[in-house]
């Protein structure tokens, strides 16, 4: 029992920091139809910007308050420059193109930034892992039991972080006047356009939101993970893309819903489908295949087997509306 | 759209038409066999670009000619290497009496085992082209993706397979003649596949899928045949692979081999099979000459040639974004090379339209 809960905390600390990547990704596809492959790299990109100012605040400075809330709001900043940047850049001249051209592109920024991350040269970091530095000290909050239950201070300032900043977008699209352009551009941005909204700069502020919002998910994870590595966006970042599938892409609270989902799952399986495996394997003698029989190597498998579960059962997403296609 | 004339032999029986190409080829390959024979270095080069050449002109068939975006080549290409591999494991020491020779019979044997590697690939062609029934685009690349990702898990924690250190000692039974023979199946197939009634279908998919819908093209059926067809022929390359590196491992098949396949054809031209060749050849070949450039520059250093391949990948990542920037439809569009070429390569073909 004392398992079952701490894997649902583990998985809902997961869940929320791959709803706030999730959230990216679904509120570009809702103004532009754009998978934004480049997404996972913003986000890991943010998270060395974060990196570098620890390192700058030093060891006593990074893990104040002050020092913590400055590494976020930089590294935030400087993603949601890197966003417009590339939005302006590369994704703007190709809007009216076909969609696979700005997909190809997608993937080409993601791998510029990927790989050009693992390089050392000039202030590029290299491809060897580092630690995160500890912006938030970690301690037990609550331990029940003898250490069967522990919830640590991160999971629950990440999640805390995570639900204001969903709330703050949630109140952004449906409270404000530049939510309701948003809303009109995601709806016709040819109509839009019509109307007198600025097409171009809603869709410009969009990426620079979205990606804010990644680097704030990446530091949470970089905190989560302690790890730092140029490749960890390519991951993140496709399991947040399989998460705002999940909850139909292009709606907001279904890549929350999905985000969370997904951190349960991951979890589940990394707990109990060792368990279920070995059972499986000796019902069905599969110990002569030798096929591996720990959940936590399977981790990687779950979030593209349900992708492709949930694509053929409810391609349009648990929350999403079917469209007719118009011919 | 392109021109798609076949070529036509007059004097040359009907029933030869067929095989004729292969036939021709066959001498061919015996004497670059020969003439290779003292350059292990050039076989080596060659057979790695001969096997990108199979995976970019298969890629190809079903992002180029059937429009539909997969960029989980290199999952494919692991079937067929694990496969083949593995089966050649197994049987090294099996003899074929009825063989002449020891080497007859392991050739023999090979050619069963990338047979096979091709098959079980297509097989797993044949489950990754259902879902594209109900998915189109992003999604459908999606999917792929996680195809190939999945296989590489599976891989990898499967004793059977190696796990993470996969096979070694794969008898090294490739030569340049079999590598070569393939790229050369390889491209048959599809230039026939683009001049047949059949790539009419794929091709009017990828214009339209909903005209040619109402055309009466079974969509569904034409998609996973070519899926099909494309697994196969990228597992026949993963064997090949797998048969003259002898060591095969997850980390040969990841999204970075199916990025750099794709890579290659938007450059060449997604839909063009000359212009894969050439993508494939170049961007092969590329990193190869500059990493023995600076192997020679560096007086023997090594690290201004292992910089080559770290860089690489950044470069294919900006080389994609360039492109699609400044000629979103590659080196030769959708076009061949004789459609493009000066008037004196395409004079044969004159009139032929």
């Amino acid at each position: 029992m004392n398992d079952l809960i701490q894997h649902l905390i583990n998985g809902l600390a997961a869940g929320t920091i791959y709803a706030l990547v999730a959230l990216g990704y679904t509120m570009v596809y809702g103004v532009l139809k754009l998978i934004n492959f480049a997404h996972g790299d913003v986000m890991m990109v943010g998270v060395y910007m974060g990196y570098a100012t620890a390192g700058h605040l030093g060891r006593e400075h990074q893990s104040t308050f002050l020092g913590a809330t400055l590494v976020f709001l930089l590294s935030m900043a400087g993603c949601g420059l890197l966003g417009f940047l590339i939005e302006r850049l590369a994704y703007r001249p190709l809007r009216d193109k076909s969609r696979l051209t700005s997909l190809i592109t997608a993937i080409g920024i993601s791998f510029t930034l990927s790989y050009g991350f693992q390089l050392d040269i000039g202030f590029l970091p290299g491809a060897s892992p580092r630690a995160f530095p500890e912006i938030i000290k970690p301690h037990e909050w609550i331990v029940i039991g003898d250490h069967d239950v522990i919830i640590w201070n991160w999971q629950v300032i990440s999640f805390l972080i995570a639900i204001l900043l969903m709330l703050g977008l949630q109140i952004l699209v449906f409270r404000t006047r530049f939510g309701r352009a948003m809303r009109a551009v995601s709806f016709d941005h040819r109509i839009a356009a019509l109307m007198g909204i600025p097409v171009d700069r809603v869709i410009a502020f969009t990426f620079m939101l979205g990606s804010a919002l990644a680097a704030g998910a990446g530091i949470l994870y970089a905190i989560k993970d302690t790890a730092v590595q140029p490749l960890m966006g390519l991951y993140v970042g496709l399991k947040a893309f399989v998460a705002a599938v999940i909850g139909g892409i292009g709606h907001v609270p279904g890549a929350v819903a999905g985000a969370i989902l997904l951190g349960l799952t991951e979890e589940f399986v990394v707990g109990y489908a060792g368990d279920v495996l070995r059972g499986l394997g000796a019902v069905l003698h599969l110990d002569s295949l030798g096929v591996g029989f720990t959940g936590s190597s399977w981790r990687d498998a779950v979030a593209f087997g349900f992708l492709i579960i949930v694509l053929l059962v409810r391609p349009e997403g648990i929350f999403g509306r079917v469209t007719a296609e118009k011919v | 759209m392109e021109s798609v004339a076949a070529p036509r032999f007059s004097g040359v029986p009907g029933w030869l038409r067929g095989p004729l190409p292969i036939l021709l080829s066959l001498p061919i390959l015996a004497l670059a066999q020969w003439a290779t024979a003292q350059a292990p270095f050039l076989v080596y080069i060659a057979s790695i670009v001969g096997v990108n050449v199979i995976l970019a002109v298969s890629l190809n068939i079903v992002n180029g000619m059937t429009g539909q975006f997969s960029i989980g080549h290199a999952g494919f290409m692991a079937v067929g290497a694990y496969i083949a591999g593995k089966f050649s494991l197994e049987t090294k020491d099996v003899y074929l009496p009825f063989m002449q020779s020891v080497a007859a019979s392991d050739q023999l044997m090979f050619v069963f085992a990338l047979l096979l590697g091709g098959a079980v690939a297509a097989v797993f062609g044949f489950l990754v082209g259902l879902p594209s029934l109900r998915l189109k685009g992003d999604y459908l690349a999606i999917v792929t993706l996680g195809f190939g990702e999945i296989i590489r898990v599976i891989v990898q924690n499967t004793e059977m397979f190696g796990r993470a250190l996969g096979l070694s000692g794969i008898p090294q039974r490739s030569s340049i003649f079999m590598v070569m023979f393939w790229v050369f199946l390889t491209i048959l197939a599809a230039r026939r596949i683009a001049s047949s009634a059949h790539g009419r279908s794929l091709l009017a998919i990828r214009e339209d899928e909903i005209a040619a819908e109402a055309m009466g093209v079974n969509t569904t059926a034409y998609k996973v045949r070519a899926f099909v067809i494309s697994a196969f022929f990228a597992g026949v390359a993963g064997g090949l692979f797998a048969h003259f590196v002898g060591i095969i491992n997850p980390g040969s098949f990841t999204f970075v081999k199916s990025m750099e396949i794709v890579v290659m054809i938007v450059a060449g031209g997604l839909g063009s099979t000359t212009g894969s060749i050439v993508a494939a050849v170049f961007l092969t070949l590329l990193p190869e000459a500059l990493r023995s450039i600076f192997t020679q520059l560096g007086g023997g250093d090594q690290t201004l040639a292992q910089r080559v391949d770290q860089i690489r990948m950044p470069i294919y990542g900006m080389l994609l974004v360039a492109l699609m920037l400044l000629r979103p439809q590659g080196l030769f569009g959708t076009k061949e090379i004789w459609d493009v070429a000066p008037k004196w390569l395409s004079r044969r073909r004159k009139g032929m339209r």
